[in-house]
């Protein structure tokens, strides 16, 4: 299932701006790794070119390579849609069709794979929101709009949706920073769960979250407003904690800048 | 909120919404600034006010005794006026609908055939007859067939300009679309009947020998001034209100359902189908609507391309046709009275017609209601 991320020398612009800068950075499977530092550090730039969404915004592109068990999702015959199928993604605010139903929203992606069995979508749909820790709350009513529950609700309807489809690595863009701690803390256990499965890969600003959920930590900072981000260390969540090498790593850890 | 004195005085009046601040800082300062007098104050009813001295002049972010409410501001005087901007649609509309019917009774008292069943517009003669089957009929028709032509390609236009468009060449089109909407009907109608004849009526023959086995193809001719021809220049007429309100909408999707669509492994076409039709759904109906309600009370442009013939056909190539508001176009220059009178009656008849497509139109948003406000 899971599966490994290498990045080699990974460089994406903005049109003529450059967001970030030769990142190398190599994610194991089935762990949680955390992206951190301050804004505008391209921290959520880079998690958009693991699943190639960084180029959906106009005039944006990307160099380098970037392999998923070794095959490069930048090489030219590559399909797009596969890329995205294969590596899932949770935005930072819940964002769930708002036009759908719970349960069409849960298998959105399965209908867009081309299920049309109503009883696999159903299995699909329980299954996911199970994962999702999601269940037993909806699964009265779920012919109701998705959009109508509450926000940790839709963010874990989100993520339902996302894992439904049964892809590789979970792509997570700050996913509790519209949420209410209860909701967070209901968010984290769940990526503790899901790390049984995927490969996850976290942006956030919160670094007690950091410390909490994952395994890993890479922080990525920028010289002064205007300049690439780049990755300054990577290493084991509790290394980078405790003791990391690099002293801006340490400031920005411990709220000395950032 | 409310670091500042000033901020904390706009939050005081404008409540908690941002955008009335204004409104609230502007009632605040005239409340400071107008003199109010015990006087005009108490017919108010002063229990409501409480206690506290008069206004105090100490600046809007408070501190001392809080000013009153002035009674009569610019307030009260905005309220009265929209309220009375309000109550004169009402008037306005029972006026014309009195007016309207009392023309209308005499004439079809005066009517020696059923208003409903008989085809024919003869109003004007000693035993008047006139029905408004035919023209009710051929109104829905060409309006209907005009939008099964102009809805798919006004979507078309409409997601190609929000959603594939390089920006350039989608802003110079959109603009080329406004101006589709400039042009007066008369125009369209001019047009339709010494250019656009032709063509539609070579097409019309090659229909008529080869699909002639279908019923509305079939005929011995003439063709060319026929609904067709009326439903295609209808067809271009409503485009551009149906193709700029879509495209609105559909670019008011918000970026992060098409992202979400896209993440999951969506193509293009598949986002499109799955967060932009669905989110701009009730305003591609609300188009469609406003699109019908211009087809339907179209006049000078069907006049002039139809083949005026007040008759019930599903033929739509051959030379017939007519509408209401064509036919009163076309018929109110040599009406007498009783001919006026049965117009207005075909008028009002329209506008039950119009008035039916709104509410259906209503009724189709309204049961998708849970879906479309949450996505609001």
């Amino acid at each position: 299932m899971a599966k490994r991320i290498d990045a080699t020398s990974v460089t994406a612009y903005y049109g003529s701006f450059k967001a970030i800068e030769d990142i190398n950075l190599t994610v194991e499977p089935k762990t949680v790794t955390a992206l951190i530092g301050p804004s505008g550090c391209g921290k959520s730039t880079f998690l958009r070119t693991i699943n190639r969404m960084h180029e959906v915004l106009p005039g944006a592109r990307v160099d380098g390579k970037l392999t998923i068990d070794d095959q490069n999702i930048y090489e030219r015959d590559v399909d797009v849609t596969a890329v995205r199928r294969m590596i899932g993604m949770v935005f930072q605010r819940p964002n769930p069709f708002p036009t759908m139903s719970i349960f069409d929203n849960v298998v959105a992606g399965l209908r867009l794979n081309g299920v049309r069995r109503k009883s696999v979508l159903e299995d699909a749909a329980e299954r996911a929101l199970r994962s999702a820790n999601l269940w037993d709350e909806v699964k009265d009513r779920l012919g109701k709009p998705g959009a109508g529950l509450s926000g940790g609700q839709q963010q874990r309807l989100c993520i339902a949706r996302t894992i439904a489809v049964e892809p590789q690595v979970v792509l997570m863009d700050e996913p509790c920073s519209a949420l209410d701690p209860i909701s967070t803390l209901a968010i984290e256990d769940l990526m503790f769960k899901l790390k049984d499965r995927y490969t996850i890969i976290i942006v956030t600003h919160n670094m007690q979250q950091a410390a909490r959920v994952s395994d890993r930590t890479a922080f990525f900072s920028i010289e002064q407003t205007g300049d690439p981000g780049r990755l300054i260390e990577y290493d084991d969540t509790q290394k980078i904690f405790s003791n990391p090498n690099v002293k801006k790593t340490e400031d920005y850890i411990t709220g000395r800048f950032g | 909120m409310g670091d500042t004195p000033d901020r904390s005085a706009n939050a005081g009046t404008g409540g908690p919404r941002v955008t009335i601040g204004h409104a609230g800082s502007a009632g605040a300062a005239l409340s400071v600034d107008v003199p109010v007098t015990p006087a005009d104050r108490a017919p108010d009813g002063a229990g409501r006010r409480g206690g506290g001295s008069g206004g105090g002049g100490t600046g809007l972010g408070g501190g001392g005794a809080l000013p009153r409410r002035s009674a009569f501001g610019a307030e009260r005087l905005f309220q009265s006026f929209t309220m009375a901007a309000g109550a004169m649609v009402l008037v306005i509309i029972v006026a014309i609908a009195i007016f309207l019917i009392a023309k209308a009774v005499p004439a079809l008292n005066a009517n020696t055939a059923n208003f409903f069943t008989f085809e024919g517009w003869f109003p004007n003669e000693a035993q008047p007859r006139f029905g408004i089957g035919a023209l009710a009929f051929g109104t829905v028709l060409t309006s209907v067939l005009a939008l099964l032509l102009a809805v798919p390609v006004a979507l078309g236009i409409a997601l190609y300009l929000s959603h594939y468009a390089p920006r350039r060449v989608g802003t110079a089109l959109g603009f080329l679309v406004d101006l589709l909407a400039a042009v007066p009907s008369v125009v369209f109608g001019l047009w339709g009947r010494d250019f656009f004849y032709g063509p539609v009526q070579e097409f019309s023959v090659w229909l008529n020998k080869y699909f002639g086995w279908i019923p509305i193809f079939g005929g011995e001719g003439p063709f060319g001034r026929s609904i067709l021809l009326g439903s295609l220049v209808l067809a271009i007429m409503v485009l551009p209100i149906i193709t700029s309100l879509s495209r609105e909408v559909f670019r008011q999707t918000p970026t992060a359902n098409e992202e979400a669509a896209l993440a999951l492994g969506a193509t293009k076409w598949e986002m499109i189908r799955t967060a932009v039709l669905p989110y701009g759904r009730p305003g591609v109906i609300g188009a469609t609507m406003l699109g019908l309600g211009r087809a339907l009370g179209e006049t000078i442009a069907l006049a002039m391309t139809l083949g005026i013939v007040s008759s019930i056909s599903f033929n739509i190539i051959e030379n017939g046709g007519n509408t209401v508001a064509a036919n009163i176009a076309n018929a109110f220059g040599e009406a007498n009275d009783t001919g006026r009178g049965a117009l207005i009656a075909s008028g009002l008849v329209l506008f039950s017609i119009t008035l039916i497509v709104n509410i259906t139109a209503r009724a189709i948003i309204y049961r998708r209601r849970e879906f479309t406000e949450s996505a609001a």
